[in-house]
């Protein structure tokens, strides 16, 4: 038996160098399978097993370490100022970004493809005017920081966050069980932080997350993030889940992973990222790669990002080749999976615009041979997000 | 008494006369997480020690099951198209995957016994 190294995704390093987040001895006590991922060493799962952990998130509520994910302050003399320097690297709307409300975007190169993306969120206290606070990938955050520093003016400077740990908790649950900490977090909307206490311990909560399901991430001290851990985890709705579970979850969602469904040769419009354009930037351009993004909104874009359901119960994984009858490729698969929730494979990939339409049938290459599917629109799973 | 021996790639075959049961060991069941697919071969199919037996699909990942000695497929495990998740439950017994006709039992000298694999695992 011979497994495709899968696991050790996102640039696996050797064992001795890698890095453990504030978390680390928790997962092990819970008798988490560890594995190498962008550089940490993390848990993929714990003893009950992904689908276990995907079906509690998605009926209860799953509490992740996502503490390796990069967070950093961009610090400039006023809003303004903060917002148009984020502007000219990131496409999203960021000096109409309210206090204490939150936006997803991508850092781009001049050519329009994606180098990260990232959330990006305003405080909520007036008295940090001129602060965002930045989320991006743990495999990326080491080329984005130099990245964005050089880009900065002289009087917007990018602080990293390294001393903070970053959780998430996720499920139809995680309301109930977050305000039994402080009842003020059932009040937040989507898509909006706040900074409160969590039994006595100090968190920026944002009501956002990577699962599909209405939920949190909560960044805090990373020496005092495990009192929040172990407080959550008290809690009889909660259960630890790995990043096994984390990639099902996104995928049934129709969520993008960094370095597979989007990467540098991938513009946000391809991606179908275009709601994350607001109307100004996409009318005024003026961040990386404006103008192919421009022509991209006007004249569509050669390939587009799609849903595919494989017929039957065989999943088709990253890399598959999408075919039609006659053979001719089309498309490729770049991400592709079981859906524990959906009880059938599904995957996304990128096939040329003619072929795109939901309910087209195509064939996906899955060891030599061709597996029937169908494009679909996407989530796979309905949302749940608080509105 | 059925003998079972193991290859390093942790497949099991369960002597009985001329055929063997083979199967995933419960330690690479473990490895793989919850099974969600099983792809098996036809019945008649005549593989060389070390082909590609079957597939299984766990949530993360695709592996393959290889053929621990030569012969012809006799018998496959059609109940785990639906209930693919016996390979976890139960990987010794109701989750076997294919039954072949052994070509050259003489083959059977290069696999590990019982107690070497375990050995084995051990070292893992």
């Amino acid at each position: 038996m011979a497994a495709e190294a899968r696991e050790a995704d996102g640039n696996s390093a050797s064992a001795e160098a890698l890095l453990k987040t504030p978390l680390h001895a928790r997962h092990v006590t819970l008798g988490a399978r560890m594995v190498p991922f962008a550089g940490y060493d993390m848990p993929v799962q714990y003893p009950s097993g992904i689908l276990t952990e995907h079906v509690w998130t998605r009926e209860n509520a799953g509490l992740f370490d996502v503490s390796h994910m990069g967070q950093a302050f961009l610090i400039g003399p006023d809003h303004e100022t903060t917002a148009r320097a984020l502007e000219a690297l990131v496409p999203a709307d960021i000096v109409n970004l309210q206090l204490g409300k939150q936006r997803y975007t991508q850092l781009l190169n001049e050519d329009g493809g994606i180098i990260d993306d990232l959330m990006v969120t305003r405080s909520a206290d007036p008295d940090e005017d001129g602060a965002l606070l930045l989320v991006v990938n743990a495999a990326c955050k080491l080329t984005d920081y130099p990245h964005i520093e050089a880009r900065l003016p002289a009087n917007v400077k990018l602080v990293r966050a390294e001393h903070r740990g970053l959780i998430a908790l996720q499920g139809p649950k995680a309301q109930e069980a977050l305000a039994a900490l402080n009842p003020e977090v059932a009040e937040m909307g989507f898509m909006t932080m706040r900074t409160l206490k969590l039994g006595g311990v100090k968190a920026n909560v944002t009501r956002c997350g990577y699962t599909g399901e209405d939920g949190y991430e909560i960044s805090a001290a990373a020496e005092r993030i495990g009192e929040i851990w172990d407080a959550l985890l008290l809690d009889g709705r909660v259960k630890p889940v790995g990043l096994g579970a984390r990639d099902s979850l996104r995928l049934e969602a129709g969520l993008c992973l960094y370095g597979h469904d989007i990467d540098t040769a991938t513009s946000p419009v391809e991606a179908g990222l275009n709601w994350s354009i607001q109307k100004r930037r996409r009318e005024e351009g003026g961040f990386p790669g404006a103008a192919r993004i421009q022509r991209e909104f006007a004249e569509g874009t050669a390939r587009v990002r799609v849903g595919l359901l494989p017929e039957g119960r065989a999943p088709a994984r990253e890399g598959a080749e999408i075919a039609l009858a006659d053979g001719t490729i089309v498309g490729k698969v770049t991400s592709g999976g079981f859906g524990p929730t959906l009880n059938g494979p599904c995957a996304m990939g990128y096939v040329a615009r003619e072929h795109a339409a939901p309910g087209t049938k195509l064939d996906l290459i899955v060891r030599g041979k061709p597996l029937p599917a169908t494009i679909a629109a996407m989530p796979f799973v309905p949302n749940n997000y608080k509105r | 008494m059925a003998e079972t021996r193991y290859t390093k790639d942790h497949e099991y075959i369960r002597i009985e006369g001329d055929t063997g049961t083979v199967g995933i060991s419960d330690f690479a069941q473990g490895q793989l997480g919850d099974v969600v697919f099983v792809e098996l071969p036809a019945v008649g199919k005549a593989l060389a020690k070390g082909a590609e037996a079957a597939v299984v699909e766990s949530v993360k990942a695709a592996s393959e099951v290889y053929a621990p000695v030569s012969g012809e497929i006799v018998a496959v495990n059609s109940e785990l198209e639906a209930a693919p998740g016996t390979v976890n439950e139960d990987p010794a017994g109701k989750g076997w995957f294919v039954k072949i006709k052994l070509k050259d039992p003489a083959e059977l000298e290069g696999l590990l016994s019982e107690a070497e694999y375990q050995d084995y695992v051990k070292t893992l």
